[in-house]
């Protein structure tokens, strides 16, 4: 399997052959970085909607219909065996990214929120009943309530959320108080996208482990930014998203402990998810395929490969020092200007610094910065619950990724006085 | 390229800053909440009809300066105005909003005031920051129970 591994990383660029990287090197490598926006360069923080792609990853995309298209599982012919190969070498580099213990515990799905959709549908409906208790947090995106609530709705079971203080700081004594014998299940956001929070994750699992209790983790935030360790943090499912470090769109991972996995009923049924079939009775295939029914986005899969192995070069520990850098230097920058208040305080935090800044609303400041050729994110970053939680309709939002630079914040900062001018 | 100063004129961050109408009528015989999801807007619009005209209308809510002028705007617009009317001052707002080719009669139709927001034309994303509250009025005076959403 190395070998096919290996074939991933075909062609990844020299400035990252050794561990490590340069910002303006880096930037070479991602081809939309370089455009104008409004006749002025784009200055891109809107990472935690989604990120660019290195020429890399579109290029093994690229590659991958122009030299190996073929479906995979079925043929015996030799595109029918690259193509596989290729998928499955994409779950080999993801299993080890995320230090599963083995590559049928990586379920590729459409995203995270796919992810969640699949174990609220099969884990959830297998083991939640009536009187049930769930508990998720008051800093979840609605990927992470929603599927949950309607499982509740539908069970006759109830939702319990966690609170957070007004650093936007998950309460650990408050969520320890909510178990019951009755909580069948903890689903908890690794950082979240609304605050940048980064939470404590491997102590929520013990916490909800003591009480017999499984936890999924909502990685979309988290895997871009953080070195992930499926089994140090013992969590039962994770769940991520390529887009949102540097692959393509429309797929993702469901990573689930064998155990649970084995257990769980199929969420989608169809082709290559079956052993057998007659019209009386079907047989499911193993794991990880009893839950990829049908056709796979083996290109989307390979992509992702691609954008692992682009990440694995950059060296996650030296992507979240840099982007600490940028939020801490972001938010002093910001807290200069009269009027502005960041919210989101939380000791530990990554790459997102949301903002409000009086009498102008986000979606003003939104069109202003865009003006400028600065993309941030404005509105309330479907979490609707954590603005109500702060008493706002909604916040504008810069977030980072390691291509990101002091210049860009400076152009930031220097376009909110402007519009803060306009406003006065 | 048209530039900011054509969607943020004078008058709208003047009826941003100080909105007219804002706050519920007396009385009101209509009245529709409006919602924009994709910024998290929210519109709520009392009118009070008589004799077939609206006699007063209000709003309250939060939005962005388009939205709040753009509600500010149509309530001034609005008072004294048949139902009638008021759906023929929206077609045309609406037309010259979105319509590349507006048609003529629409076009000669005077729009008072309402017309500062015709900048927003250039800003797509964000004509539906005025066109809320008049979907919501609209809403409001056909009775419909669901709120309003733009998207």
């Amino acid at each position: 399997m190395s070998a096919i591994v290996d074939t991933c990383c075909k062609g990844v660029p020299p400035a990252l052959a050794t561990c490590g990287f340069e910002v303006d090197k880096v930037r070479q490598d991602f081809p939309l970085l370089s455009r104008k926006v409004h006749g002025k360069p784009l200055a891109y923080l809107d990472n935690a909607a989604t990120t660019q792609k290195p020429q890399f990853v579109i290029d093994a995309i690229t590659r991958f219909y122009q030299e190996e298209c073929a479906n995979i599982h079925r043929a015996v012919h030799l595109l029918s065996e690259e193509a596989t190969q290729a998928y499955e070498g994409a779950r080999v580099r993801i299993q080890r990214f995320l230090n599963a213990r083995e590559s049928r515990e990586v379920i590729f799905v459409r995203g995270a929120t796919e992810g969640i959709n699949l174990v609220a549908a099969t884990f959830g409906k297998q083991r939640i009943g009536p009187g049930d208790e769930v508990i998720i947090t008051a800093m979840e995106h609605h990927s992470n309530i929603v599927p949950w609530q309607l499982l509740c709705q539908e069970r006759g079971a109830k939702l319990v959320v966690a609170p957070i203080n007004d650093k936007g700081e998950l309460l650990l004594d408050q969520l320890e108080k909510l178990f019951t014998e009755r909580t069948k299940m903890l689903n908890v956001v690794h950082v979240s996208n609304a605050l940048g929070t980064v939470n404590p994750i491997k102590k929520i699992v013990a916490m909800a482990h003591a009480h017999g209790v499984p936890v999924l983790v909502d990685g979309a935030q988290g895997a871009p930014h953080l070195k992930v360790d499926v089994q140090d943090m013992n969590c039962d499912f994770y769940v991520l998203s390529a887009h949102k470090m540097f692959g393509p769109m429309g797929i993702g991972v469901l990573y689930g402990k064998k155990e649970l996995l084995e257990e769980m009923p199929p969420y989608q049924s169809g082709g290559d998810m079956i052993l057998s079939v007659t019209f009386e009775r079907t047989t499911f295939n193993s794991l990880p395929y009893k839950f990829e029914a049908g056709t796979p986005d083996v290109a989307g899969a390979v992509g992702f490969g691609a954008a692992i192995a682009y990440l694995e070069k950059i060296c996650l520990t030296n992507v979240a020092q840099y982007e600490r850098e940028l939020v801490d230097y972001c938010s002093a920058r910001l807290l200069e200007i009269p009027g502005v208040r960041i919210v989101g305080t939380a000791e530990q935090k990554a790459a997102v610094v949301s903002f409000v800044v009086d009498n102008v609303h986000p979606h003003d400041i939104g069109t202003f910065l865009d003006q400028d050729g600065v993309a941030i994110r404005t509105g309330h970053h479907c979490a609707q619950p954590v603005m109500k939680r702060f008493g706002i309709p909604a916040t504008s939002r810069a977030s980072f990724a390691f291509y990101n630079t002091k210049e860009e914040i400076d152009r930031l900062a220097a376009s909110l006085r402007n519009v803060i001018e306009v406003f006065r | 390229m048209s530039d900011l100063s054509d969607i943020y004129q004078e008058v709208i961050l003047d009826h941003n800053r100080h909105p007219r109408n804002r706050g519920v009528v007396d009385h009101p015989t209509h009245k529709a909440e409006g919602y924009n999801p994709l910024c998290g807007d929210q519109l709520y619009l009392t009118l009070r009809m008589k004799d077939g005209r609206i006699e007063d209308v209000a709003f309250e809510g939060h939005g962005c300066a388009i939205s709040t002028a753009s509600s500010s705007l149509m309530t001034e617009a609005l008072k004294g105005a048949t139902l009638a009317e008021a759906e023929e001052l929206f077609e045309a707002f609406h037309s010259r909003l979105t319509d590349d080719e507006c048609p003529a009669e629409l076009l000669a139709k005077d729009l008072g005031k309402l017309e500062a927001l015709q900048g927003v034309k250039e800003f797509p994303v964000r004509v539906k920051c005025a066109t809320l509250c008049w979907h919501t009025m609209l809403a409001a005076l056909h009775e419909k129970q669901d709120p309003v959403s733009t998207e």
